[in-house]
């Protein structure tokens, strides 16, 4: 089958491209940019794209399927049709599930499931069995087995022990071991420590239990020469930590989810545990710094941290419900809403975030608007404006604080694997 | 005359005139409490349900008598949270209160933010006793009243907070109600205690308790909680009271003239002595007898609004 995506502006930054023009895929493969001819257009569908952008298929580093374990949270299935909602053609899973991904046979589960779904999901592995921070896991069988990165996220590395261990096995794979960054004797709490936190009687996380564990982290991968990615980072001081370490050369690399640079812990004044996620929201300050550190660099790309949760666990006091949120649906649009259309980033910035470092850190192979490439694309209208209703999500899961919420900019269409996903259908090309 | 808001959640935004008709109805009350027949009629055919997740046995019988003297229905339902963390959730045991039709909550839980979720989920008038380590506005309220009725005013009086801060929902209560009535707060402990940019709240930190007798009107006393602050945010309870404890040595020395409140109950020996629990400069018990009167103030003000 040939479609044609007719006057699209492409923009890929690994290739230097940015021009409208006409693309022609074929059977998944892309054949043409512009020079169309009368005959190709007869036989082809066509989308007319005018306004819109097409760039390479966005990638998020950072989600939560709960399958294994809690299917009646989300399922492989329900995340990556969320996913492919939001504009994401790949998307990398975390460990904590039940069973943890710390053996190659969850692993193969979960890449068998999801083989025939237009989003490639990449599973990332247990750094510690159970990611109980005890023994390190079967890293190089569960690295043959396909995962992409090592990580006890919901946990912390509990030793810098272990840590040091499980850097040293995953650098012979090269993958990166994505750290949740969290000393646990101090983040007994529901909030981030602040004066809100003061003023609510909620008990509090101080940015410092990120940030010592940030420090350990890049003094751990320096000493070892090993890759640390920590995982939103949500910290002034973490940010500063990552930046004067990436100007020493040390591999390190850092993510942020769209709730940590859109909202403050002011948010909690409501008691909605909507807003209770980990590491929790934070300053006003904290917001500007991440913003920055978006900016020059120092953070790398943009992740959701979907957390999806049944409405039951969810709809509990405050101190008692789970942590977390769902992102997929809604960062597109909060993305473009927060840091394009501010002004804090420009749209080929946004593109390397979604796109391009969240591969580069997984060493997985960069999508090109190329002739000859496969053909895998997020289409973007980036002046649409839009309300959330987290009714129609995709995903099991409604927990989400911006349900209402007015954005600007999201994904139309993707486009992988010889699929594509456009007004709300599946189907081959 | 009426309250801005159909609940009481906390004492933090609550206007002045409201602090005030409360102390001026709970004054009503209190006489009411001197006679032979200490009940009225006021709320009669009003169903009140006392929903404790948290056992509280003191803070439970005085809204219960509060009722009883407005002539209220009254329901107890108490359970601790981790008999209902595995059984039936939190929302729909309210809803199974809600459909026995009941006017008003008076809720006690662990977690802060319950009373607020409460009116979301609820018709009732919600009425917080205490959520977590936020606010818990009646004993602030009552401490207001107790000082009042004692010194006669509370606009520019000096009164310090002392001990667990950080970990007191009487402490914020007393701190909004306290300055919003005009008084000077100040708060007094060790630095562990004493919670992150309270001075932004306008409030004076002491870490010498000899300081805060000196330049302070009026102690409030915080509870020690024994078995779970000993060797984390204190290095023994010993060690407390001798830096921290009010003893009648330390007030004879310092500051004869001071107020002494304690929220009860009293560890005796650790943040008072018992000599200057027992002593002439407290009104712990009277404290408990307004506990009634104010509570009672705060369910007919609520109570009969429209
Ligand atoms: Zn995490």
């Amino acid at each position: 089958m040939k479609i044609i995506l007719k006057q699209i502006k492409i923009i890929d930054p690994s290739s230097s491209l940015n021009e409208v023009n006409d693309i022609l895929i074929e059977d998944g493969v892309i054949k043409k940019i512009g020079s169309i001819n009368e005959d190709e257009f007869k036989s082809s569908k066509i989308f007319e794209m005018d306004g819109k952008i097409v760039t390479p298929g966005f990638f998020d580093m950072h989600v939560h399927l709960r399958e294994p374990g809690r299917e009646d949270e989300e399922t492989i299935e329900t995340g990556s049709n969320a996913a492919a909602v939001g504009g994401f053609t790949g998307i990398a899973c975390m460990p904590n599930t039940n069973p943890a991904i710390d053996s190659a046979e969850v692993v193969r589960f979960i890449k068998e499931k999801s083989s025939n779904h237009l989003v490639d999901v990449f599973p990332i592995g247990a750094a510690t069995l159970n990611r109980k921070g005890e023994s390190i896991s079967p890293i190089l069988e569960l690295y043959e087995a396909g995962v992409v990165g090592f990580s006890d996220d919901g946990n912390v590395i509990k030793s810098a022990g272990i840590l040091r261990n499980v850097l040293e096995y995953s650098k012979i794979t090269k993958a990166p071991v994505i750290e949740h960054c969290e000393d646990e004797s101090l983040a007994d709490g529901a909030m981030n420590e602040s004066f809100t936190s003061t003023l609510l009687g909620l008990p509090g996380i101080p940015t410092v239990a990120e940030d010592l564990i940030v420090a350990r982290d890049i003094m751990m991968a320096e000493y070892v020469d090993g890759k640390v990615h920590i995982a939103h980072i949500s910290s002034k001081k973490s940010v500063e930590l990552v930046r004067q370490a990436k100007k020493n050369g040390i591999k390190v690399t850092a993510e942020v989810t769209p709730h940590h640079f859109t909202l403050t812990d002011e948010n909690l004044k409501t008691f909605d545990t909507n807003y209770k996620m980990n590491p929790p929201l934070r300053s006003r300050e904290d917001v500007e710094a991440i913003i920055e550190g978006l900016k020059d660099g120092t953070i790398d790309c943009i992740a959701s941290d979907h957390a999806p949760h049944s409405i039951e666990e969810k709809e509990m006091e405050f101190i008692f419900a789970p942590n977390g949120i769902i992102g997929l649906e809604t960062q597109i649009g909060l993305a473009i809403s927060e840091l394009v259309k501010k002004k804090h980033l420009t749209i080929e910035q946004l593109i390397e975030k979604f796109a391009i470092n969240p591969r580069k850190i997984l060493n997985l192979e960069i999508p090109k608007i190329k002739v000859g490439e496969k053909a895998n694309l997020t289409i973007l209208d980036p002046e649409i404006i839009w309300t959330v209703d987290v009714s129609k999500f995709k995903s099991k899961s409604k927990n989400s604080p911006f349900d209402k919420k007015l954005l600007t900019g999201k994904a139309i269409a993707v486009i992988n694997k010889n699929k594509m996903f456009y007004e709300d259908k599946f189907f081959t090309i | 005359m009426a309250l801005a808001s159909r609940h009481l959640l906390g004492l933090n935004g609550v206007p002045k005139e409201d602090i005030q008709l409360i102390l001026d109805t709970a004054r009503t009350f209190r006489e009411v409490l001197e006679r032979p027949i200490k009940k009225v009629p006021t709320l009669q055919g009003k169903t009140i349900v006392n929903l404790f997740y948290e056992n509280s046995t003191r803070t439970r019988i005085s809204f219960e008598l509060a009722q009883k003297r407005l002539s209220a229905d009254t329901i107890n339902f108490s359970t601790s949270t981790s008999s209902t963390k595995k059984g039936e959730t939190f929302k729909d045991t309210v809803r199974n209160i809600e459909a026995m039709k009941v006017d008003m909550i008076v809720v006690r839980h662990q977690s802060a933010g319950v009373p607020h979720y409460l009116t979301r989920i609820s018709n009732a008038n919600i009425i917080n006793a205490g959520d977590g380590l936020h606010e818990h506005p009646t004993q602030g309220l009552l401490d207001m009243y107790s000082i009042n009725e004692k010194l006669g005013r509370l606009e520019g009086l000096n009164v310090c907070i002392v001990g667990d801060v950080a970990h007191s929902r009487v402490a914020l209560s007393n701190i909004f109600g306290l300055k919003t009535m005009g008084a000077n707060v100040s708060v007094c402990g060790p630095a562990t205690m004493i919670p992150i940019g309270i001075e932004k709240l306008g409030v004076k930190v002491f870490h010498r308790i000899d300081d805060a007798i000196k330049n302070n009107d009026v102690l409030n006393v915080l509870r020690i909680q024994l078995e779970r602050d000993a060797g984390r945010r204190i290095p023994s309870l010993r060690e407390y009271h001798q830096f921290f404890g009010i003893t009648t040595d330390r007030i004879k020395n310092h500051n004869p003239d001071i107020l002494i409140l304690h929220p009860g109950p009293i560890n005796r020996g650790v943040e008072i002595s018992s000599e200057a629990a027992d002593g002439p400069y407290q009104i712990i018990l009277d404290q408990v007898t307004n506990g009634v009167a104010v509570r009672m103030a705060v369910l007919y003000l609520l109570g009969t609004m429209h």
